[in-house]
């Protein structure tokens, strides 16, 4: 039981840690930059492995999160050259560190172990089985420990930068005109993504922790204009995807990275579709209803035209409508039913008859 | 040097041979594909379809039962091409960028595949589909009949590409006019989507998943140094990729340990340092070079000029 639920909070950990500069990469536009991190820290990983020989040590996730600036460094330095476009410098500079790093592996450490899975796919399973033990006392798993120190860091660096923070994620130019150094700030986030990225290693492997970073903070810009509460909720969604994917992963017993990655997807679509207002579903039904409301307003406008004219019997004519308006007999008969059942009109055997809600609505259509 | 040729004249085997002429024909197809990617600014589309096609590998082996060559891609292409139409309706109809969508395809489809890939070792099949081949590829347990299979699903991309090269050509240099004069703009997205999918998956035995997506990228952006010229580019990307292919298999073939697919890589980085800093009118050296020259002129144009004056106020 209790190993339930020390995954359960280093899932929730990790999650979280990775959501929280997650919005600011989406934001920024620059939620790749987590892919290119999260694969360009293998080599860092290899060499800081030849001299540790353990991938449980601080010297790791420094040289790991050393490789990962270097990456930022190496991506905007090919793009200053002006020869190559930031998605081309991103898609040139990871594979290549990465394989570096494979030919490192492959060719050095044959002879130690140096789990390829582990480091590339991570087991959250196995985590707890890695204790951190100080003066003989033991602490709890070090996944939970790294990543809680990480964690608070990173609430620590945006509670004390959110507003250089917000400042450059949404007028770089205003930020460097006030005096704000955009490059510092710049460079704070990305080796905090980095540090984040190594640490969530240990638990999730270097693909997944991009659906970590990337997805909630996605799902959470579908639901809030507000930064603040942008963040909040990025945390929140993460929490929930990582209960609901670990809860998943242990009843069908399969990879739980891999689940909480699918549960990532699935809430994104989810909170797409059916979201108020911004969702799918509620724009799809608010363009239905703009349709049949301006048809409506149209057919209103058509009867006050005619209201108490001699021609008035011909143009209210049910049958005639589709000849006056030009639209589909079907469709005439349907806006007649829309009107009537909203008592904008009133049906006199095959006659219509503007109601008074039905010529307050003209009234106003015409002086728009 | 000598040593290495007479290294390069020894292993020039059978085997190598059928690696070096698959590696040659993928780096041929995905030079070129990558030339519209590339351009159009969706270098990391190739990532994102190479990621999103493990779980497509997955459900085609838990389906058949099978590791047949042509299945597997066939349930690659599909699941890639699922993963970049959602990445495109995500784009379209919501407020979340293209980086992001691409990031969140990439990372989750991947995830759904670790974990079919996790029910497919429980099952205990011995004939299970290694999920490091995936991601690193395994060029040299190419097979006579995957670089057949290479070849001609390469050529039927290459031949519709060249079918459609005027309308592609606008789509990716001017898509509102292709759309005023009445070209199916959609529908040439999609085509060119789902010819760059098959260019990706049929790499990823090869060169593996994560490297693929730099197949698409290297050998397009040192060819974009080269020329302004698109056919040429086009041409020279595919040379470039071929080469790479080639080398990068030769070299890895020298000693032990030396994995194919990264090594193809690393010369295709290597094609795209070279072309940064030595080629004409654009490259580096050239650039800086003639920035010397102009300010010299200028220089020497500003003295002149100063002096014309100083005849003219005496």
């Amino acid at each position: 039981m209790q190993v339930h639920i020390e995954i359960l909070f280093i899932a929730i950990v990790t999650s979280s840690a990775c959501a929280i500069p997650g919005v600011f990469l989406v934001l920024r536009r620059m939620t790749l930059m987590s892919d290119a991190i999260s694969h360009a820290i293998l080599p860092g990983i290899v060499i800081a492995f030849f001299f540790t020989h353990t991938l449980s040590s601080p010297l790791l996730i420094i040289a790991a999160a050393g490789t990962g600036v270097l990456t930022v460094v190496l991506v905007e330095l090919l793009q200053k050259t002006e020869l190559i476009k930031e998605d081309a410098a991103i898609g040139l500079t990871f594979p290549a560190l990465f394989s570096v790093g494979v030919i490192l592996i492959s060719r050095y450490t044959r002879n130690v172990h140096l789990d390829m899975d582990a480091v590339l796919l991570g087991e959250l399973a196995y985590a707890p089985l890695n204790r951190l033990t100080v003066l003989g006392i033991d602490l709890g798993p070090s996944a939970l420990i790294v990543m809680g120190v990480i964690l608070i860091l990173n609430l620590v660096f945006i509670s004390l930068f959110y507003k250089e923070l917000k400042l450059i994620t949404f007028d770089i130019g205003l930020a460097a005109t006030l005096g704000f150094t955009p490059a510092l700030i710049h460079y704070g986030l990305m080796t905090l993504v980095s540090i984040t990225t190594v640490g969530a290693f240990d638990a999730v492997g270097s693909i997944l922790v991009v659906a970590l970073i990337a997805g909630p903070a996605a799902t959470a810009y579908l639901m809030t204009d507000n930064l603040t509460r942008m963040l909040v909720l990025s945390a929140i969604i993460g929490s929930i995807n990582a209960v609901v994917g670990y809860l998943l992963a242990y009843q069908f017993d399969v990879s739980i990275a891999g689940t909480i990655a699918s549960v990532t997807f699935l809430a994104f679509v989810s909170v797409f579709l059916l979201v108020p207002k911004r969702g799918l579903l509620s724009i799809s039904r608010r363009h239905l209803r703009q349709k049949w409301e301006f048809a409506q307003t149209m057919l209103v406008i058509h009867l006050l035209n005619h209201e108490g004219l001699p021609e008035a019997v011909n143009e209210s004519e049910i049958a005639h409508l589709h000849e006056h308006l030009q639209w589909e007999p079907s469709f005439a008969s349907k806006v007649v039913r829309y009107a009537l059942n909203n008592r904008c009109v009133s049906q006199d055997d095959t006659q219509l008859t503007l109601t008074d809600r039905g010529r307050t609505i003209a009234e106003q259509a015409l002086v728009q | 040097m000598l040593i290495y040729i007479n290294n390069l004249l020894n292993y020039f085997d059978y085997t190598l041979l059928i690696v070096a002429s698959g590696a040659a024909f993928l780096g041929t197809v995905s030079g070129a594909l990558g030339t519209y990617a590339v351009l159009r600014r969706q270098s990391l589309m190739g990532d994102a379809i190479s990621h999103a096609a493990l779980p497509g590998i997955a459900i085609a082996f838990l389906l058949t039962g099978t590791k047949i060559h042509l299945l597997l891609i066939l349930g690659a292409a599909i699941a890639g091409w699922v993963g970049t139409v959602i990445i495109m309706a995500i784009v379209r109809l919501t407020r979340i960028k293209y980086d992001s969508a691409l990031a969140l395809i990439l990372s989750t489809f991947f995830g759904f595949g670790l974990v079919l890939h996790t029910l497919i070792q429980r099952t205990g099949n011995a004939n299970q589909a290694g999920l490091d081949t995936f991601l690193f590829g395994q060029a040299a347990t190419i097979l006579k009949w995957d670089v057949i299979t290479i070849g001609i699903l390469g050529g039927i991309v290459l031949i519709i590409m060249l079918i459609f090269w005027k309308e592609l050509k606008l789509l990716i240099f001017d898509e509102g006019f292709a759309a005023s004069i009445g070209l199916p703009i959609r529908t040439l997205d999609v085509l060119l989507t789902s010819l760059l999918v098959i260019a990706i998956v049929i790499g990823l035995q090869a060169v593996g998943a994560v490297l693929m997506s730099a197949m698409i990228v290297a050998p397009a952006v040192a060819a974009r140094q080269w020329t302004d010229r698109f056919s040429l580019m086009v041409i020279l990307a595919a040379i470039f990729g071929a080469l790479s292919g080639v080398i990068g298999t030769i070299i890895s073939s020298t000693a032990a340990h030396i994995p194919t697919g990264p090594t193809i890589i690393l010369c295709a980085t290597l094609f795209v340092i070279i072309s940064i800093t030595l080629a004409p009118n654009r490259g580096l050296v050239w650039n800086s070079s003639r920035h010397r020259r102009n300010r010299r002129n200028i220089g020497m144009g500003s003295n002149q000029l100063f002096e014309q004056h100083q005849q003219k106020s005496d």
